[in-house]
């Protein structure tokens, strides 16, 4: 048998309802990882070992007593931007770096009930805004597969973690492709669900109309298991949807016969590099010889997502992120003067510079004189944005594409030039802007680096998505494939 | 469109935000580059299109009047700098 | 040779058991900060949920001043810094409230009505308190308050001096006690009242440069503070300066108005729709729901008065202006039957008695029932004016029911006509010289010099003699 570290989390389900391996023997196992790989991955801000051992032994007696759900005593780790009852909760931000979240997000509520055991808080950039988890306070994050590369961001904790093995689960957080890029370059499968499908209740906002939680695991099945827990409408969220949850495990085998697969045409464009044209043609042919039809189609305004992005996200991050003054939580400057002391140090010195750039250029477009030409502005191309995904998805049931340009790159090498990083985004930005949901999945390596495609689907068709991943995943190794020499 | 030293410092008494010379310099290009980027945004004709807000156009829905929550300052202030007596504490605030 | 140009922002809030965006209690005077929860004090990942009955409230509200409801309302951020404001944005809405323009109707002091334009009601969110006296160099903030719902009602600048400001004021404080959507305490500062002021000579049509008179928590400083601000702001254009727009502070103790923060770093709020709540969307039902539930208004109420009681409408004016007032009348009015007499007992006795003790009719130790007692022993000749007045003042100092106390003190009306004649003898014989001078008089004199007679037969009968009685008495034994 293998090593337990190397399960999948559906996998370690079967061993744990089979009672081959107790939830102590799991959670031990992935601890041990962390402790001795956390050191060269940085994917951990806090690892909660005794909690997480109080918990898998309190999962063995609840399934020796029969009082179990079938996840209890499965491993996940969270992203640390959603809010654990008692807690560090940082968002990888200096001006959190103190602060013990006094309740729990709704999500990790969802884990809780389910008998998850939390192994600790995945790093990630500053509030979630970045591409490669170079902006957090607590450091970079190095991908598993090439530890002088970036494992890209935001949620390249979460990412990395899975990857390396360090948890087979972990939640993230998608407001421009931050779930879906680090899972192209870890080599995982990541779901961004359709907005308002996860509620974003204790999950500290970024841009709060693009923002939405979700997975990254080894398979679409692993997926389909935790979003299965983690999605359905919770009242303390205005925008959470009040849309029946299905059993996306149910789905997975569906035959994909009759499936029509939409082939932007500018996702396709000679821009693309050969080599990532070439790994999206491999994963179409396997679509097609399970049976799916392609049919190009246009995003009209696809190119404009990410200049709108940037007026609207930043924005929201602006108003947003007001709350962090040094009043109520979090840092406080020394010694300050007067109240304008307080706030303008507090931030300043709590704030790193990509979250500074963003507030600045957030605050200057809702400004007066500018709110029209930028805001308004942005919001009008949002909905075009919207109706051309939605006019592409009246002729086909999901649209493919690759995930990100290129593989992970090399840490530093787009630090200097934060429109270059944004660049990064490309293929995911415009899903958040329309709303819908989107997967990225394991693609063939190019020179020995993982790369994703992307599926992206009608408003709540996540099964639809995880059925067509898991599929491929049925019939193709990419998934299965690890970083090698940790 | 780009951004002055001035406007920058302006935006960012606006936003609570110090920085420091060196800061406002460097942030500057930053920013400048940035919208830029943005800026590509008026290449599209957008006359008559509605903006969206949330990309799924729902309705609220509304919370029934109800006391639901318990007295937990202790808890809450327990991330807090400063407190005494029960109030958060900022320096003096002047009328 | 000046015009004061005056628009009132009233705060408003409302009367919901819990707050606008979350499950806290809205209860005044709680130990700081036990009524702050998650969301009130912003912590990182909370998200407002709005409370239906805040809306249902605000609702009510333009429907009774004959306003277009907002349908559709969305909330903005309006987003500044201030330690009172824990999320660094209000949550309130500025392009689509739920209130559109709609129009109240004053009563001025010379008798004419006017109709004052409303702009807008919004709903918004309150802000904490601070409290700047109790800590060296500190300020602490208590953030009970924060997430309490307001209402506020943004009037059209047609207001042209203070005693139209108040009279608008007390129509709308008038309306939102009778629907009940808040107790309209301005003490405790459930209404508050920030004045738009500014001067122009008589005539013209351009708007002077205005300041902003903040948080003004009673009708008289408000009154004072629009007066005192008029003047200063005549000052200054008589001195050939020009007045500053800023906002300004009433001190009530030096009777002026200081600045308070200068505008001139103009706030810049960058409102914007905020992305945490979704348009507010009232359907028909909702709207007509709110409709059914309205009370009968203070004007539809004073119209009733006028007709069912046979009251004039200056006192049924007066009489209306507070719901519990109006109520307690028509009780009164009801049980005894007499319309008048008890508007005259409500407005001359006991509303100059709660002006005086500042109390609430609610609570006052004269219950209605009592009250149309005491009309009933009038019109059945047992009380004249005078008795019932004594009466009146004993039941106020806590001596008993009505009848008891006519018994107890022994001020059953005389009206055998043998007891009067009595008195009346006795009188005619005590005072010879004035009997002659009135027998000489004409008979017009003679009607004024009658008084003196009357009082004097009162007087012996210690004022239980019928009045009407007197008179027939007296001018048939003079005469003779």
């Amino acid at each position: 048998m293998s090593q337990i570290t190397d399960l999948s989390f559906s996998e370690l389900k079967k061993s744990i309802n089979d009672r081959v391996l107790s939830s102590v023997e799991i959670t031990s196992a992935f601890l041990d990882r962390i402790e001795s790989l956390n050191p060269r991955l940085n994917a951990f801000i806090t690892i909660t070992r005794d909690v997480a051992m109080q918990s898998a032994k309190d999962a063995d007696t609840a399934i020796n007593k029969g009082t179990a759900t079938p996840y209890t005593g499965l491993p996940i780790a969270h992203k640390d931007l959603f809010c654990v009852d008692g807690t560090l909760t940082t968002c990888g931000s200096k001006i959190l770096s103190n602060f013990i979240a006094p309740y729990d997000a709704h999500v990790v509520g969802q884990c809780k009930n389910v008998g998850l055991v939390s192994l600790g808080k995945l790093n990630m950039d500053e509030f979630a805004m970045g591409s490669s988890n170079e902006n957090s306070y607590y450091g970079p994050v190095y991908n598993p597969w090439d530890t002088t590369r970036v494992p890209g961001g935001s949620s390249g904790g979460s990412a990395a973690a899975v990857a390396a093995q360090l948890t087979p689960l972990a939640t993230a957080t998608d407001t421009g492709g931050s779930i879906r890029q680090p899972a192209a370059f870890t080599g995982t499968s990541g779901l961004k669900p359709t907005y308002g499908r996860v509620s974003r209740f204790g999950m500290i906002a970024y841009a709060s109309s693009l923002d939405q939680g979700g997975l990254i695991a080894h398979t679409a099945e692993d997926i389909a298991h935790g979003l299965g827990f983690i999605a359905g409408h919770d009242p303390r969220d205005s925008t959470s949807a009040d849309q029946v949850v299905p059993d996306y495990t149910q789905t997975l085998n569906e035959p994909l016969k009759g499936k029509v697969i939409g082939i932007p045409k500018q996702f396709f464009d000679d821009r693309l590099d050969s080599a990532m044209h070439q790994a999206m043609d491999d994963v179409l042919d396997v679509l097609k010889s399970l049976g799916a039809t392609t049919t190009e189609v246009s995003l009209d305004h696809v190119a404009e997502a990410i200049p709108a992005y940037y007026v609207i996200a930043p924005a929201e991050a602006s108003s947003n992120l007001s709350r962090f003054d040094g009043v109520r939580f979090g840092h406080r400057a020394d010694k300050p003067t007067d109240l304008i002391d307080l706030y303008e140090r507090s931030r300043g010195e709590g704030f790193g510079n990509e979250v500074k750039r963003r507030i600045l250029i957030g605050t200057y477009a809702l400004s007066e004189g500018y709110y029209d030409a930028y805001y308004k502005k942005a919001q009008q191309i949002r909905r075009l944005i919207r109706d051309d995904f939605n006019r592409a998805l009246g002729s086909c049931d999901l649209l493919f594409g690759p995930t990100t340009p290129s593989t992970a790159f090399v840490l530093g090498e787009k630090t200097a030039d934060p429109v270059a990083m944004y660049l990064e985004d490309i293929y995911t930005v415009a899903t958040n802007m329309a709303g819908l949901p989107g997967g990225s999945f394991q693609a063939p390596l190019i020179d020995g680096l993982p790369t994703g495609y992307q599926l992206t689907g009608r408003a709540f068709s996540e099964s639809m998505i995880l059925n067509a991943a898991h599929q491929v995943q049925m019939v193709t190794d990419w998934h299965k494939l690890r970083p090698e020499g940790l | 469109m780009s951004l002055t030293s001035d406007e920058v410092k302006r935006v960012a008494k606006l936003a609570r935000l110090g920085l420091t010379e060196a800061e406002t310099t460097e942030i500057l290009t930053h920013l400048n580059s940035i919208i830029g980027l943005v800026d590509q945004m008026q290449q599209i004709d957008t006359d008559g299109v509605a903006p969206l807000a949330h990309p799924l156009e729902l309705r609220q829905t509304l919370r029934t009047d109800a006391v639901a929550e318990t007295n937990q300052r202790d808890k809450f202030q327990a991330n807090a700098p400063h407190v005494d007596a029960g109030l958060y504490l900022v320096p003096r605030v002047v009328e | 040779m000046y015009e004061a140009v005056i628009g009132l922002e009233v705060h408003v809030q409302l009367s919901t058991d819990s707050k606008i965006f979350s499950g806290s209690s809205t209860d005044f005077g709680g130990e700081p900060n036990t009524q702050a929860s998650l969301i009130d004090l912003g912590m990182p990942g909370v998200l407002p949920v709005p409370n239906a009955k805040a809306f249902e409230m605000a609702v009510k509200f333009g429907l009774a001043i004959d306003a277009e409801i907002g349908q559709q309302s969305i909330f903005d951020r309006k987003n500044y810094f201030y330690p009172d404001l824990p999320k660094g944005y209000q949550i309130s809405q500025f392009e689509k409230p739920i209130v559109g323009p709609g129009r109240v109707l004053i009563s001025l002091e010379d008798g004419t009505e006017k109709t004052i334009n409303v702009t807008r009601a919004h709903l918004e969110e309150d802000a904490g308190k601070s409290i700047h006296d109790a800590f060296d160099g500190m300020t602490g903030i208590d953030l009970n308050r924060a997430g309490t719902p307001l209402l506020e009602i943004v009037s059209e600048p047609e207001l042209r001096s203070a005693k139209e400001a108040i009279a608008y004021l007390k129509v709308i404080h008038s309306i939102i006690r009778y629907l009940d959507i808040s107790d309209g305490n301005m003490a405790e500062g459930s209404m508050r009242c920030d004045c738009n002021v500014s001067i122009r000579p008589r005539g013209s049509e351009t708007l002077g440069t205005r300041t902003e008179i903040k948080n003004l928590n009673s009708f008289r400083f408000v009154e004072k503070a629009i007066n005192t601000e008029i003047n200063r702001q005549i000052e200054i254009l008589e001195d050939g300066g020009r007045v500053i727009q800023e906002t300004r502070l009433y001190d009530p103790d030096k009777d002026e108005t200081r600045s308070m923060r200068s505008k001139e770093e103009a706030n810049d709020y960058r409102y914007f729709p905020d992305p945490d709540l979704l348009p507010v969307v009232l359907d028909d039902n909702f709207i007509s729901a709110c409709r059914d539930a309205l009370p009968e208004l203070p004007e539809a109420r004073k119209a009733r008065y006028i007709s069912e009681y046979g009251i004039t409408g200056y006192d049924a004016g007066v009489l209306v202006a507070n719901r519990d007032v109006a109520d307690y009348f028509a009780e009164v009015a009801n049980t005894s039957g007499e319309g008048k007499l008890a508007a005259n007992w409500v407005m001359g006795s006991i509303l100059a008695e709660l002006n005086q003790t500042g109390g609430s009719i609610t609570d006052f130790s004269v219950t209605a029932k009592q009250l149309s007692e005491l009309i009933g022993r009038i019109k059945d000749n047992t009380l004249n004016s005078k008795t019932a007045k004594t009466v009146f003042e004993a039941m106020l100092a806590g001596d008993g029911e009505v009848d008891a106390i006519i018994e107890f003190k022994g001020l059953v009306q005389f009206t055998d006509t043998g007891t009067i004649e009595a008195f009346v003898d006795e009188v005619i014989a005590g005072n010879p010289e004035q009997v002659t001078n009135y027998r000489a008089a004409s008979e017009d004199k003679q009607v004024k010099m009658l008084g003196f007679f009357v009082g004097q037969v009162m007087k012996r009968s210690q004022g239980r003699a019928n009045p009407q009685a007197v008179n027939q008495i007296l001018s048939a034994k003079l005469s003779g």
